[in-house]
């Protein structure tokens, strides 16, 4: 049983991504998520600052510090694109008018609560950024993330230990071993890592579990991560 | 007289800038960084500053000089984490209890500056509900949904940055520069523009992405 690395886990966030949408992907592994969408799929990719409908990453010859995404990548835009200041894009976060949000997680509780802002590092100031703004008024809020800590806690829990970034908000987790719907009656595995079974899943949980009764597995190709990646 | 808001220097520009100063800057992600105008405010050298500016730390923003320099009482920002492991100028002064932070949801940033540029004094958001930066604000319900009470920030100067002006002060910014620059030029008092050129002609309209009349003063720069 290998886990997914997490490109793989971003492959398989980006196949439920469906033509017409208008998608944020949060910074680190979400933005990752913009080189598996299925070709064939008209999708806008919004940035906080303002960019409707960011495309691929600049070539260094091209790149414009002044055409950068909410990570400060140097971006390029894809046609139909927009851009609009930054009161009107977070007045279309909050509106509701994004589709989907795929943000990254430290925790995520059984009731959607969802923790990814604070990590509460000693002598290091607060970022919050956009975090909030999505994860409260996307229409749908996607995690993903490691299903355990490096350390092997879990960061599925009953309720989060860190501070929270929005109550109640968070729809589905895709994992390195599963993808989960957050339910009204909790956590619902839908797809589960090939090798893995229902207890060693739980052991790797700290919230409780059902599971789906079409449960499939969890499948992507494979990606090589980048030579020296740290993950 | 005509209208003509050109400034022969961003030192003019500035030459009345007073203590105690509430400063909204501009910029985002490298974008629209009013990085000469700041850099004039420095060696103007106002003290007891309130910053309003979306990152404190930003590697490619001039507003650590501000901080570094002592002028600094209060920043109003979204993001106020350093780059590297060992704290930032900021931090160490945030640490020290030395200079005053606000952490604001970056919506509710904008949209704040917003409001104060709109005759709103406060609003109702469901951002940031149940979480530390809702300490202390007044919650109401509405449709179902709890919300807390953000108000309206105005500046007495706003430094912005775009990529061209006209006599009148009409603006056209590039790409993302724009950013949280049309908002912060309608909040404050005086506006204070640096653009890359200011045309000999009046800006055709269908270009002008800020009308002239929130703009006091604009300095060409040449880059």
């Amino acid at each position: 049983m290998q886990p997914l690395n997490r490109l793989q886990i971003a492959w398989r966030a980006a196949q439920d991504i469906g033509d017409g949408m208008l998608v944020n992907l949060g910074m680190g592994m979400p933005v990752t998520v913009v080189d598996y969408l299925r070709p064939e799929a008209d999708i806008f990719i919004q940035s906080e600052n303002g960019v409707i409908g960011a495309g691929p990453l600049a070539s260094p010859d091209r790149a414009d510090t002044d055409l950068v995404d909410a990570s400060s990548r140097r971006v390029t835009l894809r046609p139909g694109a927009a851009i609009v200041d930054s009161s009107w894009s977070f007045a279309a976060i909050r509106g509701g008018h994004i589709d989907v949000a795929v943000l990254g997680a430290f925790e995520v509780a059984a009731n959607g609560d969802l923790a990814n802002w604070d990590m509460r590092l000693p002598n290091k100031g607060p970022l919050v950024g956009g975090a909030m703004d999505l994860a409260a008024c996307a229409r749908a809020v996607w995690v993903i993330m490691e299903h355990v800590t490096r350390k092997g806690a879990p960061r599925l829990l009953e309720a989060c230990t860190l501070p929270l970034t929005a109550v109640r908000c968070v729809k589905r987790v895709y994992t390195d071993l599963a993808v989960i719907e957050i339910t009204p009656a909790g956590m619902l595995v839908r797809e589960m890592l090939a090798g893995l079974d229902e207890t060693d899943l739980r052991k790797r949980t700290g919230a409780p579990l059902n599971f789906a009764p079409d449960c499939r597995p969890l499948v992507t190709p494979p990606i090589e991560l980048p030579i020296g990646d740290p993950a | 007289m005509p209208i003509d808001k050109r400034a022969g220097s961003a030192a003019e520009a500035l030459a009345d800038v007073s203590d105690g100063a509430t400063v909204l800057i501009s910029g985002f992600g490298g974008a629209g960084f009013p990085n000469i105008l700041i850099r004039a405010l420095r060696d103007r050298g106002p003290k007891n500053l309130t910053l309003v500016v979306n990152s404190a730390v930003h590697r490619y923003s001039f507003t650590h000089e501000l901080i570094e320099a002592g002028l600094v009482r209060k920043v109003v920002c979204t993001a106020a984490r350093g780059h590297s492991k060992e704290p930032s100028p900021f931090e160490r002064l945030w640490i020290e209890g030395k200079i005053e932070l606000e952490c604001v949801p970056q919506g509710t940033f904008a949209e704040r500056i917003r409001a104060g540029g709109a005759g709103i004094p406060a609003f109702y958001t469901p951002v940031g509900f149940g979480t530390d930066l809702a300490q202390g604000k007044e919650v109401r319900n509405f449709d179902g949904r709890d919300c807390i009470l953000a108000q309206a920030i105005k500046g007495d100067l706003a430094l912005v940055r775009a990529d061209t002006a006209d006599r009148y002060g009409n603006l056209a910014f590039r790409y993302a520069q724009m950013n949280f620059g049309p908002v912060m030029a309608t909040a404050a008092t005086l506006a204070v523009v640096e653009v890359r050129t200011v045309l000999d002609e009046p800006m055709p309209h269908e270009r002008v992405q800020l009308p002239g009349f929130y703009v006091d003063r604009v300095v060409a720069v040449g880059t």
